[in-house]
């Protein structure tokens, strides 16, 4: 596959929560080994238009999408397309660390099981928790209960354990809103060294947080109708220095929120 | 002494006089149930002590009060609990785990939940004479171990469904949304996310359901009705008879050996349940600890 063409093309994609329309024509590119950061204001629709690429709406009746969304290159919601694979195949990590209550150990391993993975499953938790930068903090307690890791350890677990089942994509919606500013840098800095072998969209309330990290914006805000829309997308430099539209200017100069 | 409030009337003693009077009235409400116990408790202690003996267990029931003992009652007793969570146990925890996890939320699945509630609250003797009808009469199995198990599953079937229920809606949202993202499949995501946490839950549940129903009398007097039973069941084909029946029998006996038969009959039975519902604190307690780290 060309490193160039984008990972995922989403074309007039619209999402309904039984009547209402969370998502409005939404059309962008997410492109390849970079890390796209979302952005916008409260119940725009950020985590919603997350759960599209990985089809973990699929999981909430209610919810129904129009339009398309094509990853590598074909329909990400073709009828003949296994969301469980899918899945599989693009990693995520959600707001508040969310360990399995097991041991450390387990917790990576699960994903190796369900998935069938035929390698040593020893060696491939000890790199996904290397990957993750958490080996050295557990090596000595793998046995022991992941809840009773810090909350910035147990957000790299879920990392760790998304990273194990060899993920192109990672999706991660707010991964450090729970964390103290020290665990949030360490988090920020392993998002930077995976976007080098992954995928990574990214959703975050932080300015800073998105400007440090990421080399595409996506900003997005909910019309009159509260529908989310897609306002600018571009490389961050371009959207925290020179936006085009004024909303999006005032939103991350903070003059609304 | 501090400026007093000049809208307000405090009257404090009087508030003080009432305070106390409720406080008095709940403890006598919480001492009526305790003494009761107490007095209950002591009566069948004192009567039944003295004839609770290695015997007592042993012997056959006689109508010699000094010869008789409950083993029968009591094989027969752990004959059909051990059937009858052989039974609820799985069809219980499939039923709960089919209308948590699979089901989708329409009127036919309110319509089954209400139901399954209302059926938890059916008196015993109704499904004693359901399981009369059903498993003696229509399926000629006749009065066996098997018969009566079948009919306390019934009985105990909604308690093991509700309680199971109960104990997989506790798990966290967060813990199947994380094997969802995985790529786990929706059986992948009950066995690995799901009854890890929900099991001691579960076992809890069912427990306290079966100590329910190893008291009950009712149901299993329509289908056992046998009290000189001088042998154990060998098989669920077996005919059998159950404590609390064999306790209701010395009950209704005239003389007075008998009542305190009845008395030793009921500690052995007590005995059993506060195993049981130790067991099952136990479960709950470890349960706690380990979701709590
Ligand atoms: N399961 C759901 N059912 C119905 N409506 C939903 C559901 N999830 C989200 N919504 C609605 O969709 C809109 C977008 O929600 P979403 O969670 O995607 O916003 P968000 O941008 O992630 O907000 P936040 O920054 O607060 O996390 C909101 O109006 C929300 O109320
Ligand atoms: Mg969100």
């Amino acid at each position: 596959m060309n490193d160039d063409a984008p990972i995922f093309e989403v074309s007039s994609l619209s999402l309904y929560y039984d009547d209402f329309r969370a998502l409005k024509d939404i059309d962008m590119e997410i492109r390849r080994y970079a890390i796209t950061a979302l952005i916008g204001p409260s119940g725009c629709g950020k985590s919603t238009l997350l759960r599209c690429f990985n089809r973990m709406n699929d999981l909430i009746p209610t919810a129904r999408i129009e339009g398309r969304i094509l990853f590598e290159g074909s329909d990400l919601y073709h009828p003949d397309v296994d969301a469980t694979e899918i899945r599989s195949r693009i990693g995520m990590v959600f707001q508040r660390p969310n360990p399995f209550p097991k041991s450390i150990y387990d917790n990576v391993a699960f994903g190796l099981k369900i998935n069938g993975y035929r390698g040593d499953i020893d060696e491939a938790i000890e790199r996904s928790l290397r990957q993750a930068a958490l080996w050295d903090e557990v090596k000595d307690r793998l046995k022991d209960s992941a809840l009773e890791l810090s909350g910035g350890q147990q957000q790299r677990l879920c990392i760790a354990r998304a990273l194990a089942v060899e993920p192109e994509v990672i999706l991660m919606d707010e991964p450090a809103s729970a964390l103290d500013p020290i665990a949030t840098l360490a988090i920020e800095e392993l998002v930077r060294e995976l976007s080098e072998s992954y995928t990574i969209v990214i959703v975050t309330h932080n300015m800073q947080q998105a400007a440090r990290v990421s080399h595409e914006t996506a900003f997005l805000m909910a019309g009159e109708d509260r529908s989310g829309y897609l306002v600018e997308h571009g490389a961050t430099s371009q959207i925290f220095t020179t936006p085009k539209s004024e909303r999006t200017e005032a939103y991350i100069t903070g003059r609304f929120s | 002494m501090a400026k007093s409030k000049v809208n307000f009337d405090p009257r404090l003693a009087r508030r003080k006089m009432i305070g106390g009077v409720f406080y008095f009235v709940f403890l006598c409400a919480v001492m009526v149930g305790i003494l009761s116990l107490l007095v209950l408790l002591t009566r069948i202690l004192m009567e039944g002590l003295p004839w609770l003996s290695l015997g007592f267990l042993t012997n056959y029931p006689s109508r010699h009060p000094e010869i008789a003992g409950i083993r029968s009652a009591m094989m027969g007793t752990i004959w059909v609990m051990a059937l009858t969570a052989l039974f609820t146990v799985p069809v219980g925890v499939g039923a709960a785990i089919y209308l948590e996890e699979y089901a989708p939320k329409n009127r036919l699945t309110q319509l089954i939940e209400i139901n399954i509630s209302n059926l938890a609250g059916v008196p015993s003797i109704v499904y004693g004479l359901l399981g009369w009808a059903l498993f003696v009469q229509i399926m000629s199995m006749g009065r066996v171990v098997l018969a009566g198990a079948l009919t306390l599953s019934l009985l105990v079937l909604p308690i093991v469904i509700l309680a199971s229920r109960e104990a997989i809606r506790a798990v966290p949202n967060e813990y199947r949304l994380g094997a969802f993202a995985l790529g786990a499949d929706q059986w992948q995501v009950i066995k690995g996310a799901v009854l890890p946490s929900a099991i001691p839950g579960i076992l809890t549940g069912t427990i306290l359901a079966l100590s329910r129903a190893i008291g009950e009398a009712a149901p299993v007097i329509a289908i056992s009705a046998l009290v000189y039973l001088t042998f154990v069941p060998a098989d669920p084909f077996d005919q059998f008879t159950v404590m609390p029946i064999q306790i209701f029998n010395w009950v209704g006996r005239p003389q007075d050996d008998f009542q305190s038969l009845a008395a030793a009959g009921i500690i052995v039975l007590l005995a059993i349940l506060l195993t049981m519902n130790a067991l099952a604190v136990i479960l709950r307690n470890r349960y706690q600890t380990r979701s709590e780290d």
